[in-house]
């Protein structure tokens, strides 16, 4: 493991520092208190009578037995369930003709997925709740249901929202050039489909919430297992008619989240109305079978793509059209568009490629509602054009590698521009790709591959070349009208004792933000570290802001700590300056103590400074008020995102007669700029590689033709486990964005972005002598042994 | 995700278990590890109103040896199972064949008697009990009955325990000197239920084969036992065998089903890959016995 290093920590330089988490020791010895481990007096629980079908409309609803059992509370309908709150469309004005249909907590009049929830029930306990439940009977009338995305639009398939026309949710075409021309030059066409399936998000802690609303004064106080604290202040404010001042939320420890927790879900809306309607606390905790059934599923795409090499293996254009399928709705508020969008955008990022045609369809479906989950859409425009560069370089008889190399967009582009219109600051593709080939041996595994392909063992060798949006600026959702703040603020605060107290708004979910904002306070304070306390998630306390999600918490995040611990500084000097009878710029802070600038000599503990300046401040000059607390915001400015970039292989053995997929090494270099602390940044890149190994070789939400959801337990959805995970090697290239003080982007993505491309271009590799391809996610033994004529 | 309501006795006797077991009827439902029976409880796909606890039934938990075989009770868990040097010596099949039972937590609670009772096609142990020839002990208010594993399993979760009756006690024949033992399965990942799995146990009077049991799991609604493809093998001399017949008979017998995850023509595949590597191990006379 990465240790700090010692001399760099006395002198206060934390940041670049692999500090441990601070929160480790405490989550791992079960000390972490999460929304489900509060305790509330008279607290009712909620559970929830859900669709069995994936299309069908309630005839009627017979709720008597279920309101006599004794410890049931309360019983609503979809149908009194509205009048509870104000429904919502998940469209923003960005994403112009996306549609959707409005959305109550409860399933109204039709249920669209299988998992839906229909009647909630609150009780005593959980398990009175579910008692209340199971006594509700529903009538049903089966409706036909839209379940393949690629079905959705043919003309006899009806629409799943007939007030909408039909099931197509969104149409956006992108590109620049000529392609038609381009490939009409092609000396190599690789054309493909490829498929990638549902997975989901899986959280270890579930989605959670305690509404607890107070009549007497119209508040609401949640407690909710959420990325994004003020986004849901906002949207509960606005759907229950409460004064935003008067609704606050809590973001206790959150046990991951993956992008799955920052959606509006029935289940916590109706938890809300419930509380507002009974005047008590009401929780909901969603138990695994529910996770499965309503936390959003992720990715579901078919894409037909092709791309046009040019003799030597240069990329001359592709064409792509994505066909991905959201389930019934689109996800409020962010929408279910985002992930599609970026897909299509992604395309050839890592490229210089002249000439591009993207084309997205999103259409409806019976499904679970898709929506953003890590490294939106990356995986996908990540494995196509990647998956498409290895085919074209195969048919030309080049290296992987070489032909990378010949294409990525060099240091002397930058800024550049993609053919979607991404703009790029300064990426390092060349010093990736070098770092890689180095790291991985790549010229010795090929030797051992060949030679092992001698003894009939059939190895593959996969690459996968990245880019990935970090720090979003207004762009991403401000200017298509959602109330989601582009920027983060930092209240800082000294204390009599010396010790620093930090509240922020971007928030932990399990990931370290608190070591990094820590981190970046301490250095930039001249304190140490452990004197540093950081609280986040909380409306209430924490300054306004974005909170973490789409890796932009330590790119946002830490620059608003950063700006406002050099203000703190600057207020403490002055302080100090008075104090001392001294000019405040011939002294620093270091190690918690005011210093002479010039040779270091201690001049007065922080704690002194603050016994006089809070006890004392009658010794000081009468017109003098000592600053003791800062604050301030930042917002991205410059680009409209921070992209990084990188390089991911992988290396293992197929299994030619099972199908069965070793994974052997895998290996990541990534450019995130600033690197703050590399433990966190290696422990983020290998989570998420790990989850885009899951998406690989693994996880699959499977769908009868009906559209019942199959896997509903840890036994049927296979999960990537530390058995069958390869060690992963990691490398780091440095460009700091210039945009930020910190110049650090984020880093939460890029795992997931590469990995399933890496794995995929292995496989292919492998299967090369038998001239068998598999493009469809994931690579069951099955498809393999499909791919391979053998079933 | 709670169960419905439901009692709970811990039974102490036979006869008490008897009584309880006639007045719930179906209503009540024998309870041993619960690896199985309380996660079905928990998402209320089982619904029983009482529940009796094995645990404390006197006798239960021992392994010894008996004229008979090696005597396994019914409340042995996985974890002695793999830890006793009983077992390892006169039945070093269910020792290999342990560590392929899903995960440490549920092999430090399930027990084998409450396995093969649960009699789930895709578990590992039946196939085990079939391939070792187990006769297995069951016993109710009418008294014990020996049962041989060939007619115990009947179909997916189906066995010939009548109402009231549970197993007490699992009999091996000890290993003969020339048997060669071998369990292997097709796991995406360690501890999955498999796509397909084989447990198999030849015996050799020097180099000619006189007995062979080939028992399959994963395959069908059940464990079952190849005879075809055994008595293909049998007679034959080590080193002078052609696999080719075997699963060719292989195929003829035994008809795999789809699961989740695979087509029933994928797990045909499967199911003769598994055969011929696991044929070629014994016959190679290789030490490892999975992997």
């Amino acid at each position: 493991m990465l240790k700090p290093d010692p001399a760099k920590q006395r002198d206060g330089a934390y940041v670049g520092q692999p500090v441990p988490r601070e929160n480790a020791r405490r989550l791992s010895q079960g000390r972490g208190r999460y929304v489900d481990d509060i305790a509330f007096r008279n607290l009712a629980h909620v559970a929830f009578v859900r669709s069995p079908h994936a299309h069908a409309r309630i005839l009627s609803i017979d709720t008597s037995a279920a309101q006599a059992l004794p410890g049931v509370v309360d019983v609503v309908t979809g149908e009194e369930m509205k009048g509870l709150c104000t429904p919502w469309v998940g469209v923003l004005a960005h994403f112009p003709g996306l549609k959707s249909a409005e959305q109550y907590p409860l399933a109204v009049d039709v249920a669209r997925w299988h998992g839906e929830p229909v009647v909630a029930v609150v009780g005593e306990s959980r398990a009175l709740a579910e008692d209340g439940a199971d006594l509700i009977e529903v009538e049903w009338e089966e409706l036909p249901a839209v379940v393949d995305a690629e079905a959705a639009l043919a003309g006899d398939v009806p629409a799943i929202h007939p007030e909408l026309g039909d099931n197509r949710a969104f149409r956006l075409e992108v590109g620049q050039g000529d392609t038609a021309s381009a490939f009409a030059e092609a000396a190599v066409i690789a054309e493909e489909e490829f498929r990638f399936g549902r997975h989901t998000g899986l959280t270890l802690e579930p989605r959670s919430i305690v509404a607890d609303f107070d009549p007497s004064l119209r508040q609401m106080t949640v407690h909710h297992s959420t990325q994004t604290p003020f986004q849901m202040q906002d949207v509960l404010a606005r759907h229950f008619g409460l004064e935003e001042g008067n609704v606050r939320v809590i973001a206790p420890d959150v046990g991951g989240s993956f992008g799955l927790k920052l959606h509006v879900y029935g289940e916590e809306m109706a938890a809300c109305a419930l509380s507002i309607r009974l005047g008590r606390p009401v929780k909901f905790i969603a138990d695994r079978l529910e996770a499965f059934q309503t936390d959003i599923h992720a990715r579901d795409h078919l894409v037909k793509a092709r791309m046009a090499l040019s003799r030597d293996g240069e990329i001359l254009a592709m064409e792509v059209d994505d066909l991905t399928g959201i389930g019934p709705y689109s996800v409020y508020p962010r929408t279910s568009a985002v992930e599609g969008n970026q897909a299509i955008r992604l395309m050839g990022g890592p490229y210089r490629m002249p000439n591009y045609r993207g084309e997205l369809n999103i259409v409806f479906q019976n499904k679970t509602p898709m929506c953003q989950y890590r490294a939106v859409g990356h995986p996908i425009a990540c494995a196509v054009t990647e998956g498409l560069l290895d085919k074209g370089a195969r048919a030309l008889k080049l290296d992987p590698l070489a032909v990378r190399q010949r294409n990525v967009v060099t240091a002397d582009m930058y800024p550049h521009t993609s053919p979607t219109g991404y703009v790029f600051e300064r990426l390092s593709h060349e010093e990736c790709i070098a770092s890689l080939a180095s790291l991985m041996d790549y010229e010795r595994l090929r030797r051992e591959q060949a030679e092992a392909r001698q003894r009939g063992v059939y190895r593959g060798i996969g690459l996968a070349t990245f880019i990935e949006i970090t720090n979003p600026g207004p762009a991403f959702y401000g200017v298509g009208g959602a109330r989601i703040s582009a920027q983060d603020g930092c209240v800082m605060k000294m204390e009599p004792s010396g010790d620093i107290r930090v509240m922020v708004s971007v928030t932990e979910q399990g990931q370290g933000t608190e070591t990094i904002m820590a981190q970046v306070a301490a250095t930039h304070l001249g304190v140490p570290l452990e004197r540093v306390s950081v609280y986040t998630g909380d409306t209430q306390t924490s300054p306004y802001g974005g909170a973490t999600w789409a890796s932009r918490g330590a790119g946002i995040g830490g620059p608003a700590v950063m700006k406002t611990a050099l203000a703190l500084k600057a207020n403490l000097l002055e302080t100090a300056a008075v104090i001392l009878q001294a000019e405040a710029g011939d002294l620093d802070i270091r190690g918690g103590a005011v210093v002479n600038r010039k040779d270091g000599t201690q001049r007065m503990e922080l704690a002194e400074l603050g016994r006089i300046a809070y006890f004392r401040p009658d010794t000081l000059p009468a017109d003098f008020h000592p600053e003791m607390t800062a604050a301030r915001h930042y917002v991205p400015q410059g680009y409209p995102f921070a992209f990084t970039n990188g390089i991911q292989a992988s290396h293992l053995e197929v299994d030619v007669e099972t199908g069965l997929v070793r994974l052997l090494d895998h290996w990541v270099v990534e450019d995130c700029g600033k690197v703050i602390n590399p433990l966190l940044v290696e422990e983020q890149i290998r989570g998420g590689v790990v989850q885009g190994l899951g998406g690989a070789l693994f996880e699959e939400c499977l769908y009868s033709p009906e559209g019942q959801l199959l896997c509903g337990t840890m036994a049927d959805y296979l999960t990537p486990m530390a058995g069958e995970m390869p060690d992963i090697h990691m490398a780091h290239v440095e460009t700091p964005t210039l945009t930020s003080p910190l110049g650090a982007k984020g880093v939460g993505e890029a795992g997931t972005a590469a990995a399933p491309a890496a794995v995929m271009n292995a496989i292919n590799d492998a299967l090369s002598p038998f001239s068998a391809e598999v493009t469809q996610m994931p690579f069951t033994p099955e498809r393999i042994l499909t791919a391979l004529g053998k079933v | 995700m709670k169960a419905a309501p439901f009692d709970y006795v811990r039974v102490s006797s036979l006869d008490e278990l008897g009584e309880l077991a006639a007045a719930y009827g179906d209503d009540a439902q024998v309870i041993a590890g619960g690896q199985s029976l309380v996660p079905a409880m928990a998402m209320r796909m089982a619904r029983p109103k009482l529940l009796l606890d094995l645990c404390d039934l006197p006798g239960l938990a021992d392994i010894r040896l008996t004229p008979d075989g090696l005597e396994i009770g019914a409340m042995v868990r996985y974890f002695e199972l793999a830890g006793s040097p009983l077992v390892a010596t006169h039945a070093p099949l269910v020792s290999t064949a342990v560590p392929l039972i899903a995960h440490e937590a549920i092999r430090s609670r399930g027990t084998l008697g409450g396995n093969l009772a649960h009699a789930d096609p895709a578990s590992e142990m039946p196939a085990v009990m079939l391939a070792l020839g187990a006769v297995i002990t069951v016993a109710g208010s009418t008294g014990a009955r020996r049962i041989p594993a060939a007619e115990f399993f009947i179909g997916t979760y189906e066995t010939a325990l009548r109402a009231g009756e549970i197993i007490t006690a699992i009999t091996l024949p000890v290993a003969l000197a020339g048997r060669r033992v071998a369990i292997d399965e097709v796991v995406r990942r360690s501890g999955d239920y498999a796509a397909v799995g084989a447990a198999f146990a030849i015996d050799l009077e020097g180099e000619t084969v006189t007995g062979a049991r080939l028992a399959f799991f994963a395959v069908c609604d059940r464990a079952v036992l190849a005879h075809k493809a055994a008595a293909a093998l049998c007679g034959q001399r080590l080193g002078e065998i052609d696999p080719a017949p075997v699963l060719a008979a292989l195929a003829q017998e035994i008809a795999p089903v789809a699961d989740l995850h695979n087509r029933a023509e994928t797990k045909r595949h499967l199911m003769k890959v598994l055969a011929g590597r696991l044929l070629q191990r014994l016959l190679s006379g290789e030490k490892s016995t999975h992997g």
